[in-house]
């Protein structure tokens, strides 16, 4: 189990992400571990959105955007012109900020990713991957009887647990959420946090947060950025018991930030 | 002498706000704690001095014409065209009348001339007796410190109000004057036979005063007024218009939010609503000039024979003149489209062209199709390319080589020369422009409703 935990899933190297001329991340370095759970916390503006779209080549929509460096998964570099993104993000999902389902029914929210992979050959099989996906994101009771009624009908933490399930319905290795639950109510959030943490004993998942407690309930590693450079990272436990650094230790007692 | 009254109107506004505002500061001297800011007693008494004796001096400019001209006619109760003879009496008085001079003529100018003396006269006291009073009694209250911000907006209030009154019933006087002309026209015309009749020829029903038409004429006439080709024709034409329009707009909108970089688009779009902008005459003699032909010679040359004057000229550049609106708007929709849905399509590996197709224009399309409906509703109303381009015959034909005429440019026939205000021929003008109009406000209700709720969802 220990050993299972501590594989290298994906590799950050010497990165840099410039905006048009202003540099947003500075030669970070980091290791995601497989099938567990890293928080990367910091002030607003640090870096951690723009290093989190980095997983996914989800920069790549932003025309000034420009990313240096390499980011391994599973050893392979992503960053290069024949990386296929199509794959790459079919194997990275990602959640958002704010709930963004799309102006469709919830089936139609779930089934839209397979559909574009050509993952059911019928529709019985697309009935099945929308019911696991829903499932696994803990939403199919609620949903069930309304599955044609349009997704943003559902209240803010069920579309964002609808926004996992879409997430999931293209079977990913890795999850990428970025403050996923700033938008949502303290319930809400809980649910969410629970489903992270079910969901990691099959899936690697990156979380930027800006709750220290969140960090602390669901995470196992955490990495602290401040003005685009990575100040610390180490196991949760260490990072919110013992920092090293003392920016960290002023960040987590809320002393800035 | 009209010209210098406003302006020693205007000018004692100007003075009096300075007059207002210094004595309002003379207050403050005198250790009174004042109501408002100063400047407000400088604009309350400047109101107050402007406005009552603007409005006399409009209402009197109104209507001082038409009471100079009952007194006068007063006194000439033999005269028989009297409309006629005031003219007459007008020209003669203004030295520039070359018919023959009767007695009466003189009679009246020299009649003329004292009535508009006591009438120059008497507008000068009463306006000015209006501006002193106003003037002191607004004044009075500046002394009196009163609340001279809070009337300044209740002042601005009105004003405003009255300005979207003027709006609102100059729109109602029409509406409503189109819906009585209607009325006269249908009926001496059966509405059905206008409605569903297929053969116009409104040329049948001449110059004639209705009063005077037959029984057996209005008989013959019923048939004349059958606006089905009119209404094929414009449909036909605003259908070849969005054929050209409806793509060729949609994917320049498309391109212009989804692929074009920053550059582009800041330089492109305005270049596109400039076609816009374009006089719709320039359209129209373009389509008759050059397409038209062009279109002839290219059907000669293929054996087919093509009007000069064809739907099809006119529907192409009507197209043209109109896919700007439709890119303009549609490219405004897709922006509006949160960057977060597309986003969220890419996210699950989508590709550019996917995630249009699939997310960014279904989450559009209401909007989309509300500018396309404000883009048939413009093309429906369109009259200075048909007129140029499509003719004048009121063929019922689905041939695009062939020549159609429309609503618009058959109002514009039967208005253009001398008319008799109450042949049926005329007041055919009104019943058009009324089902025209109605047809344009259905669609232009649907559009903005379409739009409007699209906008609620994502704001
Ligand atoms: N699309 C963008 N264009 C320009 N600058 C950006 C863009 N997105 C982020 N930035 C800049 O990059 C820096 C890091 O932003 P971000 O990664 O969003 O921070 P965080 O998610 O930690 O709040 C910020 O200074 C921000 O202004
Ligand atoms: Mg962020």
């Amino acid at each position: 189990m220990e050993l299972n935990n501590s594989k290298i899933k994906i590799k950050a190297k010497n990165l840099n992400v410039f905006y048009g001329k202003k540099q947003a991340l500075f030669d970070i370095n980091l290791d995601i571990n497989q099938k567990e759970v890293t928080a990367l916390i910091g002030p607003s503006g640090c870096g951690k959105s723009t290093f989190i779209r980095c997983i996914n080549r989800m920069n790549d929509v932003i025309d000034i955007c420009k990313v240096e460096g390499s980011v391994e998964i599973d050893g392979a570099e992503i960053n290069e012109k024949n990386v296929d993104v199509v794959t790459l993000r079919e194997k990275v999902g990602m959640v958002f900020q704010k709930p963004n389902p799309f102006p469709k029914s919830i089936y139609d929210n779930i089934a839209y990713g397979p559909i574009i992979h050509g993952a059911a050959e019928n529709k019985n099989q697309m009935d099945n991957i929308v019911e696991t996906s829903l499932k696994k994101a803990a939403l199919w009771d609620e949903v069930k009887d309304r599955l044609n009624e349009p997704g943003t009908s559902l209240s803010g933490g069920q579309q964002q647990r609808l926004c996992i399930a879409r997430a999931l319905s293209v079977n990913p290795e890795v999850i990428l959420m970025d403050e996923p639950c700033s938008a949502l109510d303290p319930i809400a959030t809980a649910k969410i946090e629970e489903l992270i943490d079910d969901l990691k004993k099959s899936y690697t998942i990156v979380i930027v947060t800006h709750s220290m407690a969140q960090a602390v309930r669901v995470s196992q590693k955490t990495g602290f950025f401040h003005l685009g450079k990575i100040i610390e990272v180490d196991s949760t436990e260490k990072i919110f018991k013992n920092p090293a650094n003392k920016m960290t230790q002023d960040y987590i007692t809320g002393r800035f930030g | 002498m009209n010209s210098l009254i406003a302006g020693v109107i205007l000018i004692l506004c100007l003075s009096s706000y300075f007059f207002g505002r210094s004595e309002a500061r003379k207050l403050v001297t005198q250790n009174i704690k004042l109501k408002a800011l100063p400047a407000y007693y400088g604009y309350y008494l400047s109101l107050w001095c402007g406005l009552p004796a603007l409005i006399i001096f409009g209402c009197w400019s109104l209507f001082e014409p038409t009471i100079i001209k009952v007194l006068i006619l007063n006194n000439f109760p033999q005269i028989e065209s009297k409309d006629l003879f005031y003219e007459q009496t007008l020209s003669f008085f203004n030295g520039n009348f070359s018919g023959e001079i009767t007695n009466e003529i003189k009679a009246a100018s020299i009649k003329y001339s004292s009535i508009n003396i006591i009438a120059q006269n008497s507008k000068i006291v009463i306006i000015a007796a209006a501006l002193i009073g106003s003037l002191t009694f607004a004044y009075r209250k500046i002394q009196k410190n009163n609340k001279a911000r809070d009337d300044v907006e209740i002042i601005l209030k009105v004003l405003l109000f009255t300005s979207s009154l003027v709006a609102i019933l100059t729109t109602v006087g029409i509406i409503v004057s189109l819906l009585f002309e209607s009325l006269k026209f249908f009926s001496t015309i059966n509405i059905f036979e206008f409605i569903f009749g297929t053969s116009w020829s409104p040329q049948r029903a001449f110059v004639r005063d209705a009063s005077a038409i037959t029984p057996e004429e209005l008989l013959e006439l019923q048939d004349a007024f059958g606006s089905v080709p009119l209404f094929a024709g414009t449909a036909f034409i605003a259908l070849i218009a969005m054929c050209v329009a409806v793509p060729i707009g949609l994917f320049s909108g498309i391109y212009l939010a989804e692929y074009a970089s920053t550059k582009v688009r800041k330089y492109s779009k305005p270049i596109i609503e400039i076609l816009a902008g374009i006089p719709t005459v320039v359209y129209g003699f373009f389509a008759a000039l050059t397409v038209g032909p062009f279109f002839r010679t290219l059907g000669e040359s293929l054996g087919l024979t093509v009007s000069s004057e064809s739907a099809l000229a006119a529907g192409l550049i009507m197209g043209v003149m109109i896919i700007p609106y439709i890119s303009s708007l549609s490219d405004d929709v897709i922006n509006s489209v949160p960057q977060s849905l597309r986003e969220g399509s890419y996210a699950v590996g989508a590709t550019k062209s996917e995630t249009i197709k699939k997310v960014v224009i279904p989450a559009a399309l209401p909007g989309i199709i509300g500018s396309i409906l404000l883009a048939v509703s413009r093309a429906i109303g369109e009259t200075m390319i048909v007129v140029m381009a499509a003719g004048l015959a009121a063929n019922l034909t689905i041939n695009p080589l062939e020549s159609t005429t429309t609503i618009t440019t058959q109002i514009v026939m039967i208005l253009v020369g001398d008319q008799e205000f109450d042949s049926p021929k005329t007041q055919a003008a009104f019943a058009l422009g009324l089902t025209l109009f109605i047809a344009t406000l259905i669609l232009n209700y649907i559009a903005l409703r379409v739009v409007k709720k699209y906008r609620e969802k994502y704001d």
